[in-house]
């Protein structure tokens, strides 16, 4: 299978002299759903900008499916989709016709562009507000027709760069499922979050950026499996005061009710449980107490910069 | 072959209907002032000041300065129209719905620039069914005339372009129509004929390039100039294609609207 994204030694120095890309390799598969992460600032907009054409790189080569975007750039172009970060549609034109006039920039005849834009307005539940200014929608409705903008020419990748950055849970659950249903039916995605848990239940590959530079390109569950020890809040019932140390637990006594526990990897819980039972404890429910990947970008971060306490996020 | 020749042509068409959508929406800021203030031009200077003038070339005041008022109609309106929107979409980030798209900068610009003259071409009519209220118009030399009006509007819309291209703030767009245009339509022959200058002063409005936009107006309509027609066509040729080129250039480069 061809890649749908491969970028070489891709490099970018702002007019005002500060370094955001310092050679950037970067491949997705066609067909992936990939998330690319990074803290505030790490270069993630802007290599979407260079993918996009919207940010001139200083070095290096971007290929879509194959092809060169500084030799091609017209059929590059039509391969992509970009959802920005930032708005940056006209709010003085009506819904649809914003999305209308986008297919017109990839040569699809007003008529045409008509149909695909219903469909994509129903699709995204904008369909009451085509014939309002774009200024008239809320946060959540805007990023969501640039969604439906950027799929007007049916392109082979959609990149999304945060979208669903302010967007209440419901759209963005709802997002979520509209994305999912567009890779399953071949589209290529890239997606930044900040959103790791997002980022976790969505994308099969991951890359993680920071200060301009890669410092993880690999498969998620690969990643994942890097957690060997994880943390579990517990919410109990009956009296915690008789409750001694257990063999092999790093038990910790939040309050009467709460405990907090370290479990390796390869370990069972069941010794645990048995232990409270004894005691008379009842465990009324649990949860992980962050994010797996969450713990796993902070150190993954950590280690990046020395001086910053690595034993805060252990993993 | 032919699809990319049918799809520049959907994204020309479309660049132009929104053009002219934008200016037609917006008419009382972008049509009504210049009927406005050709009326103004006409009664002060044709009526009130003109009658106490002597023929000038031949022809009374008034008939003699409507292709030139006309014409500054057409300037500051193609002007206008593309700065204002150019720079609006630059602001508003949303040329980057035309930078992601295959669009290539030749389409973009003839749709800027076509928009421009749109909006010189309407304003260009308004102002002369105004100016029929106050006199009745000779078109001596249509072909002339429509040549004239065509390239000044293509020029003055490829110089909008390039302005909102530099432009960072609103009040740079005013910055040029300012200090340069206005000045140089005024010192353009629009209200005189450069006869009645000292030979030095001549030679002065001889660097003038809109001498010979409002001169080759001129002898569309009335049949008299102080330039040889050829010369003026010579230089509005020269201008477009100068100018034209630099805006391609800064498109391809992505000056002002690409970091
Ligand atoms: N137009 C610009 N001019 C100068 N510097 C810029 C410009 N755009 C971005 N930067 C800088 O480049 C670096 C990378 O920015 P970028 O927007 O790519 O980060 P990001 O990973 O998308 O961050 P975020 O998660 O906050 O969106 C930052 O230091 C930023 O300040
Ligand atoms: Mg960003």
């Amino acid at each position: 299978m061809s890649n749908a994204v491969e970028i070489t030694g891709l490099r970018k120095t702002y007019g005002n002299g500060l370094e955001a890309l310092k050679g950037v390799d970067l491949t997705v598969a066609e067909g992936d759903f990939f998330a690319l992460l990074g803290p505030n600032g790490a270069g993630k907009s802007t290599t979407i900008g260079i993918i996009s054409s919207l940010v001139r790189k200083s070095a290096g080569q971007v290929l879509l499916f194959g092809r060169d975007l500084d030799r091609e750039p017209a059929a590059v172009k039509s391969l992509l989709g970009v959802v920005p970060q930032e708005f940056n549609f006209n709010v003085f034109e009506p819904v649809q016709e914003i999305i209308i006039n986008q297919g017109g920039f990839y040569g699809i005849k007003r008529s045409e562009a008509r149909v695909r834009s219903e469909r994509l307005l129903k699709l995204l539940g904008l369909w009451d507000k085509r014939k309002g200014m774009a200024r008239e929608l809320s946060g959540g409705m805007k990023r969501r027709l640039m969604i439906a903008r950027a799929l007007v020419h049916n392109p082979r990748l959609l990149i999304l760069d945060e979208p669903t950055a302010g967007v209440d849970i419901e759209i963005r659950r709802a997002t979520w499922d509209f994305v999912r249903d567009i890779n399953r039916q071949g589209t290529t995605i890239i997606l930044t979050t900040h959103y790791l848990e997002e980022a976790e239940s969505l994308c099969r590959n991951i890359a993680i950026i920071d200060h301009g530079e890669i410092i993880e390109h690999t498969a998620m569950k690969e990643l994942l499996q890097r957690v060997n020890k994880e943390t579990f809040v517990l919410y109990t019932h009956g009296s915690l005061a008789g409750l001694g140390s257990i063999p092999q637990c790093n038990l910790r006594r939040i309050d009467d009710s709460t405990l907090e526990v370290d479990i390796d990897r390869e370990q069972s819980m069941n010794g645990l449980f048995a232990r409270l039972q004894q005691c008379g404890i009842e465990v009324l429910s649990l949860k992980n107490k962050s994010n797996r990947l969450e713990q796993l970008f902070l150190s993954l971060l950590a280690q990046k910069k020395p001086g910053v306490a690595n034993d805060v996020h252990e993993v | 072959m032919s699809g990319y020749i049918q799809a520049n042509l959907v994204a020309l068409q479309t660049i132009v209907v929104k053009e002219v959508l934008r200016f037609t929406r917006i008419w009382v800021q972008t049509v009504l002032p210049p009927a406005i203030t050709m009326a103004l031009y006409f009664v002060i200077f044709g009526n009130l000041i003109g009658s106490q003038i002597s023929a000038m070339d031949g022809f009374s005041y008034i008939d003699y300065i409507v292709p030139g008022i006309i014409l500054m109609a057409i300037i500051s309106h193609s002007y206008a129209n593309v700065v204002s929107s150019f720079y609006g979409a630059k602001f508003q980030r949303h040329v980057e719905e035309l930078l992601v798209s295959p669009t290539p900068s030749y389409v973009i610009l003839t749709g800027f620039v076509l928009g421009g003259t749109m909006r010189g071409l309407v304003v260009g009519s308004i102002v002369t069914l105004v100016s029929l209220l106050f006199t009745s118009l000779h078109v001596q030399h249509p072909l002339v005339l429509i040549g004239t009006v065509l390239m000044t509007s293509v020029i003055f819309s490829i110089a909008g372009l390039i302005n909102a291209v530099y432009a960072n703030s609103f009040d740079d767009i005013s910055i040029i129509p300012t200090f340069i245009l206005t000045p140089l339509s005024y010192l353009g022959g629009v209200f005189y004929t450069i006869k009645m200058l000292p030979e030095f002063w001549q030679q002065v409005s001889l660097l003038n390039p809109i001498l010979y936009l409002v001169n080759a107006m001129r002898f569309g309509m009335l049949g008299v100039s102080d330039i040889e027609l050829t010369t003026s066509f010579l230089i509005m040729g020269v201008f477009v294609l100068v100018l034209g080129t630099f805006a391609l250039v800064l498109l391809e480069r992505g000056v002002g609207i690409k970091s």
